[in-house]
């Protein structure tokens, strides 16, 4: 059977991506961000995951205004990266695992969430920014991914309950899928940032620390925190981090925190990441 | 419909809600439109006659041209669809997000730099924290 066999979070900002493009992933500004995740770096390569189950959000690329689903899973077997204004990312097409995708879908549905259900689509820093900082530069992504999307640009986005409630029927199903699969569930996005108006760039460290310790021992707690409480205290795009609360459910009751890593800035942006292990 | 006065509480903050994603409709397609290589050339070569193609009243038509995001946002436009035009402007999202906040884009640079703007006093206009 197929094994969740840890949960990684990670913020997915943009300019993340085009730092390492361009090669300044060395200069003065970004080396600390990236030296955050060598410890993440050597750590997946002893892991060796078969898929990763990646949630994040789509920004203005896959979908426009015209159809904006709450929850959305990619069943295809692969994506384009998408072109976000500036051409794509010159990183690898990503892979779907299109059987375990399906699987997942089924199951998500008939256990009563009603995924939206895409088979073709391109993806966006959203997703390719947390492989590019897991992974560095490879020439192909060394896992199949199931992406799943969670509307955070339009208010109401998802609550963080039926996020955490989603994440608990994905553990479900990803481990009643019959193979033996080494699946990691990520949730992306975040921590606190603000992207518009006077109040951009916000950044509330007390919050995020807060966030990150209620994620780990307490995600009964975190998951009623309302839409406004994100707003005021991490910012108007700081409500990505419902996102991070799908990936914990997945995980099960217990966890143990392996990694953490907290850094400001990254561009308008506070940089979380952790690794958690479910425990028995 | 609810009318979210407590999202108005916030302080230099505008909260892209269904309504706003209405009035918007149109500026925010348009911006999608730049994803396209030809366009976003067709656009850079006559702004205004690729503007007058979209169904855009004509205070979002002039906030697009100033590039003024503030107002953009007023008229309903979406940080991540606006995102669009700067990237076609070659700009980043730290200048555009600068150009939000009255401060150039060396001082907003720097306040990222020292941990970011506090979210002290930031929270609510009503209660003054």
């Amino acid at each position: 059977m197929a094994r969740i066999t840890a949960g990684v979070a990670t913020s997915h900002v943009p300019a993340i991506g085009a730092a390492l493009d361009l090669g300044k992933s060395g200069s003065d500004y970004w080396q600390p961000l990236f030296d955050g995740y060598d410890w993440s770096k050597e750590w997946i390569a002893k892991e060796k995951p078969d898929v990763v189950v990646l949630i994040y959000n789509d920004h203005a690329s896959a979908f426009s205004l015209a159809v904006l689903p709450t929850f959305a899973i990619g069943c295809a077997e692969r994506y384009a990266i998408a072109d976000e204004g500036f051409g794509p990312r010159p990183v690898p097409e990503v892979i779907g695992h299109a059987d375990l995708a399906c699987h997942i879908t089924e199951n998500l549905i008939l256990d009563e969430f009603d995924m939206t259900i895409i088979n073709e689509m391109s993806v966006d820093h959203g997703l390719t920014v947390p492989l590019s900082l897991m992974f560095g530069q490879p020439e192909a992504w060394p896992v199949k991914v199931v992406p799943i999307a969670v509307n955070v640009v339009e208010y109401p986005q998802p609550t963080g309950n039926r996020c955490f409630e989603l994440g608990k029927a994905l553990r479900k199903a990803i481990r009643s899928y019959d193979e033996d699969l080494n699946v990691q569930v990520w949730g992306t996005g975040g921590m606190s940032h603000q992207l518009q108006g006077p109040r951009a760039g916000l950044i509330n460290s007390e919050f995020d620390h807060e966030f990150f310790d209620q994620l780990v021992l307490d995600p009964d707690t975190l998951k009623k925190v309302p839409h406004i409480e994100y707003l005021r205290e991490a910012g108007s795009e700081g409500i990505e981090m419902i996102m991070w609360l799908i990936m914990r459910g997945a995980l099960g009751k217990k966890v143990k925190e392996l990694y953490r890593f907290y850094h400001v800035p990254a561009s308008n942006t506070a940089v979380g990441h952790l690794i958690l292990k479910p425990t028995k | 419909m609810n009318d979210h006065e407590e999202f108005d509480d916030i302080p230099g903050t505008t909260v892209f809600t269904t309504k706003r994603s209405r009035q918007g409709f149109q500026l925010n397609q348009f911006c999608m439109s730049l994803m396209k290589p030809e366009n976003r050339e067709r656009f850079r070569g006559d702004e205004r006659t690729y503007l007058d193609e979209w169904s855009m009243t004509e205070a979002q038509k002039q906030a697009v041209l100033a590039r003024d995001y503030n107002a953009a946002i007023a008229e309903g436009g979406n940080i991540y669809f606006l995102a669009k035009i700067f990237a076609t402007d070659g700009q980043s999202f730290q200048q555009a997000a600068a150009s939000m906040t009255g401060m150039t884009s060396d001082e907003y640079a720097q306040m990222m730099l020292s941990g970011g703007r506090s979210p002290e006093g930031q929270r609510s206009i009503k209660e003054g924290r």
